[in-house]
């Protein structure tokens, strides 16, 4: 069985959904805290949502200085799937694992919605095997999280099939519609929308599943 | 010796501010006439000691290059005085 480790920052707030989630894709799924610094006997590493570290000073730029980040690194470098979910892709664009950043929504919005997204990539640790055009239903929950980026970088991004999720309808004013990137590899992927939130029938919706059994699917070794 | 840093963080021109478009909106909701192009930032202040007021700015450069601000989409100004 794979087995998830779900990085636990100071104010990081969806880590116990996050591993119920990556449970229910067919995973073991464990905490473990910012100051770690071994991630050896994992094959997954979920950067969960929240606020680490208060978000103070921009979201999630204090965490990319947490201990664990650098083994984080070391483990994506080594090709380990990785995934930032929300705050997550907030602190992996910090510490430039990601392109971009995340920018305050547009027009100062809170949104807390479910959102449709559309599958822009199969070549992501998060959608392998999913066909581009597949449509999701899977809530969001968040203040900054239109996605920023230059002009290049989006050519890139589009060039290298790396824009993994799309906004059915843009809710906050991400450049091209972009709910989730990946990094050139394919196996770091940022997303703000939550799937570990519909992964139950009872909750409205098991499509985050989709995603999640991709995502554990992608594990380097079983 | 002693010098004090300030630290100014803004927005680089053409990223959207929706805060500062707030604030404008706002300022007219007041009965202010004539008030356009706001933008938001920070303002940092902190001391350093170093030995050189050219020491001291590489510091906070360092500081509000590496930290302060994220270089995607925020441009940063640093100005140092002895104290």
């Amino acid at each position: 069985m794979s087995r998830a480790a779900v990085i636990v920052f100071p104010g990081s707030n969806c880590e116990h959904d996050a591993v119920s989630g990556l449970e229910l894709a067919g995973a073991s799924a464990e905490l473990v805290w910012h100051t770690e610094t071994d991630l050896s006997g994992y094959d997954l590493v979920v950067l969960p949502g929240g606020f680490a570290h208060g978000d103070y000073l921009r979201a999630g730029a204090l965490a990319r200085l947490s201990p664990i980040m650098d083994t984080v690194a070391a483990f994506a470098a080594s090709g380990g799937p990785v995934v930032g979910i929300c705050n997550g892709f907030q602190v992996l664009t910090e510490a430039g694992m990601l392109p971009g950043a995340l920018q305050k929504n547009a027009h100062l919005k809170f949104h807390c919605k479910d959102s449709t997204l559309i599958v822009a990539s199969s070549r992501s640790v998060l959608t392998r095997g999913v066909a581009v055009g597949t449509e999701l239903s899977i809530p969001i929950n968040h203040f900054s999280g239109s996605y920023v980026c230059d002009e290049a970088t989006l050519q890139r991004l589009q060039d290298n099939d790396q824009v993994v999720l799309r906004y059915a309808e843009n809710p906050n004013g991400s450049l091209d519609d972009i709910a989730g990137i990946s990094n050139d590899a394919g196996n770091v992927v940022g997303l703000m929308p939550h799937p570990e939130r519909a992964c139950s029938a009872l909750l409205g919706s098991t499509d985050g599943l989709v995603l999640l059994q991709a995502f554990v699917g992608a594990a380097v070794s079983a | 010796m002693r010098f004090s840093a300030t630290v100014t963080v803004r927005l680089r021109p053409g990223i959207a501010d929706p805060e500062g478009s707030t604030i404008e909106r706002a300022v007219s909701a007041l009965g202010i006439a004539g008030v356009s192009g706001v933008r938001g930032g920070r303002s940092f202040t902190f001391e350093v000691e170093a030995d050189s007021e050219s020491a001291a700015t590489a510091v906070a450069v360092d500081v509000a290059t590496r930290l302060l601000s994220n270089p995607v989409i925020e441009d940063h100004a640093v100005s140092i005085e002895a104290k």
